[in-house]
């Protein structure tokens, strides 16, 4: 066990040192920084932005800086902003909490939907309403994200029911606790329609899938003809038994709990992590960048991580396997 | 439905469409930047056969629209004027298919139509999201049959020679794996000159999904080359002294055809919407060329979405196309096994 983690935990370190790499070479591509366009305004003098190159060790050779930057960062510091002048950390921080709200909520009703949904589809497959929910899945997943996004916020606006977007009303800091909670999650509600919408279809074929499989293996044909009652029959027999995709589909959205949102984030105007690297990216505020895709990038390989144990835990297949794999 | 009808109505649908787009000029009424300043945000035209005296007309006639008198963006239907189509009407330039200059276009009037409205500077929503689709579908296209030449290469020589290059190939790929590939694609896209011109801005966007998505394709290749390097033949062939090259050629890589063709029905949806997310952040394609993404943009503008609602209109274009793929995708998944685990495992 302890031989297994630690091989995957190895391989996350790599691939997170590889990640801050890769970023780190496609910012040495890129054309000019944050300081060039100070080169234009006739008030800024070239001595002062020399000065500036200087303190930012933007002048510095890139092996220097990534040295320094990785050092740095392994003491918890992703840098300095140049535009926002100050750390870096706590401002992803505060970018990264809202998305997670976001997205967290949106993770939690897909998977409580996706499950006794695509078991009740499976357990009735070809039946007229197995169908009819793969033709609203197929509906779901034709219509793109940004199309989705618009529509409803479109509906909002035409029906004045919900808020369009941002997070939170104009006088939130002046709101008790409980107003305070229900001014969150009434602005939630549209973000969290479109990204659930947007996943949900993917989710549901799969477990239906997966789940319909396992229905047909002899062993649950056995406990059926042994009079095991249908919901233990379902619960406690196939489901885990169709557990190997589902884990690793969980380790996945875990993974894309910072990064799956970015559109929907722009659209609705949710203060979260997606618009403020788009804003950092246009103003090519570096450690800004490398800081936030490395987060991302963390999220993801977690996710991996966390799916590599359950299964671990989960399927003696595996465990009979290891340490090797 | 079943297989077949599914596969029909797939391949027609398909078909139809990109008949469509790539013969957007001629469908398209106009240049689709071409601009009307006379009719900035002009509501979508209804077409009638039966005008206001209770007449009956056999070719289908559209009002014409006015602005309202005060009003910069209001307008009515004038019942007084009627303008009737005209198929094969000699209107803008295009050129069919990229090279043959024709003026002819399928229908046209002597005043302005705009089936789905018109923007803020009087362009034909209808004709935009025709050339609109010549740029995404394009996109996508190109940018799913590169990213698989890159996997098909990279895979194929990971799983033919195996050993330290395998090792060392795979991985990389895990590394672009584990990459967030919405911030890879604007981390590479950040890193090149903001402004370019379209042509150069189209390439850009395709090699930038080919960097990001190479990774996954090379995977499932690998696998089915190492499968397919222990079959009988493959050895049979090896031992009557074919080369190594021959035998990828001529042995291997066509048994990963099935997968390959799946790929391209799933990842070129895919492409289509990355390029959208890249433009409709104005990251992809510069106006005044059109593409889905840039010209869906104009609706984060509070204002556009509220009073102009037929901006969105031309999603409805859009949504058969995605359905063409998935059936299609579908189809060719049901086809080979194999595929479905690896997407399965992507959760896409």
């Amino acid at each position: 066990m302890m031989r297994f983690l630690l091989r995957r935990a190895g391989h996350a370190a790599f691939l997170l040192f590889g990640v801050s790499l890769l970023a780190f070479f496609f910012s040495a591509l890129a054309p000019g920084n944050y300081f060039d366009e100070m080169r234009l305004n006739p008030q800024i003098s070239a001595e002062r932005v020399t000065a500036l190159r200087a303190a930012y060790q933007v002048d510095r050779p890139m092996a220097v800086r990534y040295a320094h930057w990785a050092g740095a960062l392994l003491h918890g510091d992703l840098g300095f902003s140049f535009a926002y002048n100050t750390p870096v950390a706590p401002l992803l921080w505060a970018r990264a909490r809202n998305t997670l709200v976001l997205t967290g909520t949106a993770t939690v009703l897909v998977w409580a939907l996706a499950l006794p949904l695509g078991i009740w589809s499976a357990e009735r497959r070809g039946k007229p309403m197995d169908v009819a929910l793969s033709w609203v899945t197929a509906a779901l997943l034709i219509v793109p994200d940004l199309a989705l996004a618009f529509g409803l916020l479109l509906l909002a606006v035409w029906s004045a029911w919900l808020p369009t977007g941002g997070m939170v009303s104009v006088g939130f800091d002046e709101f008790s606790a409980v107003h305070k909670v229900r001014d969150v999650a009434v602005h939630l509600v549209l973000p969290v329609t479109v990204l659930v919408a947007a996943a949900l279809p993917v989710l549901l074929r799969h477990v239906r899938s997966a789940v319909a499989e396992a229905l047909e293996a002899p062993f649950v044909r056995a406990a059926e003809g042994h009079g095991i009652s249908r919901m233990r029959l379902l619960y406690r027999y196939a489901l885990p038994a169709a557990g190997h995709p589902l884990i690793a589909l969980f380790g996945f959205s875990l993974g894309t709990l910072l990064s799956g949102s970015l559109l929907v984030e722009v659209v609705m105007s949710w203060p979260g992590l997606g618009p403020f690297l788009l804003e950092a990216i246009l103003a090519r505020d570096l450690y800004v960048v490398i800081g936030g895709v490395l987060l991302s990038a963390l999220f993801l390989v977690v996710g991996n991580f966390v799916a590599d144990v359950l299964l671990y835990w989960v399927d003696p297949r595996i465990r009979a396997e290891a340490p090797g794999r | 439905m079943s297989a077949r009808s599914r596969l029909r109505t797939g391949v027609i649908l398909f078909g139809l469409l990109h008949v469509g787009v790539v013969c957007a000029g001629f469908f398209a009424p106009y240049d689709p930047a071409a601009q009307d300043r006379e009719h900035p945000y002009a509501p979508p035209m209804r077409p009638h056969f039966v005008d206001v005296n209770g007449r009956v007309h056999l070719r289908p006639f559209f009002y014409a629209q006015t602005l309202r008198v005060g009003s910069y963006d209001e307008y009515e239907e004038n019942r007084a004027s009627i303008i009737p189509v005209k198929f094969f009407v000699r209107g803008a330039r295009y050129h069919l298919l990229g090279a043959l200059p024709l003026r002819t276009h399928l229908f046209g009037g002597d005043l302005p139509l705009y089936l789905l409205g018109s923007d803020a500077y009087g362009r034909d929503l209808f004709s935009r999201v025709l050339f609109g689709a010549q740029v995404s579908l394009l996109a996508g296209l190109i940018g799913a049959s590169l990213t698989l030449a890159i996997g098909l290469c990279i895979g194929a020589a990971a799983g033919f020679w195996g050993g330290w290059r395998d090792e060392a190939l795979m991985r990389v790929a895990e590394l672009f794996m584990a990459l967030p590939w919405i911030y890879l694609l604007f981390a590479m896209r950040a890193f090149l000159p903001l402004a370019v011109p379209p042509l150069q801005a189209f390439v850009l966007v395709v090699v930038v999904f080919a960097a990001v998505g190479w990774a996954r394709p090379a995977r499932m290749v690998r696998g089915i080359v190492i499968s397919a390097k222990e079959r009988d033949f493959v050895r049979a062939a090896r031992g009557f002294g074919a080369s190594g090259g021959y035998l990828l050629r001529r042995h291997i890589l066509p048994e990963t055809a099935g997968v390959v063709l799946t790929q391209v029905a799933i990842l070129g949806p895919q492409f289509v919407l990355a390029e959208m997310t890249l433009s409709f952040l104005g990251l992809g394609m510069p106006e005044p060329v059109p593409s889905w993404g840039n010209m869906l943009a104009s609706l984060q503008h509070y204002n556009v979405l509220v009073s102009y609602w037929w901006m969105y209109l031309p999603v409805v274009i859009m949504v058969p196309f995605f359905l063409g793929y998935l059936l299609l995708a579908s189809l060719l998944q049901e086809n080979s096994g194999a595929a479905k685990i690896e997407v399965a495992r992507s959760g896409v």
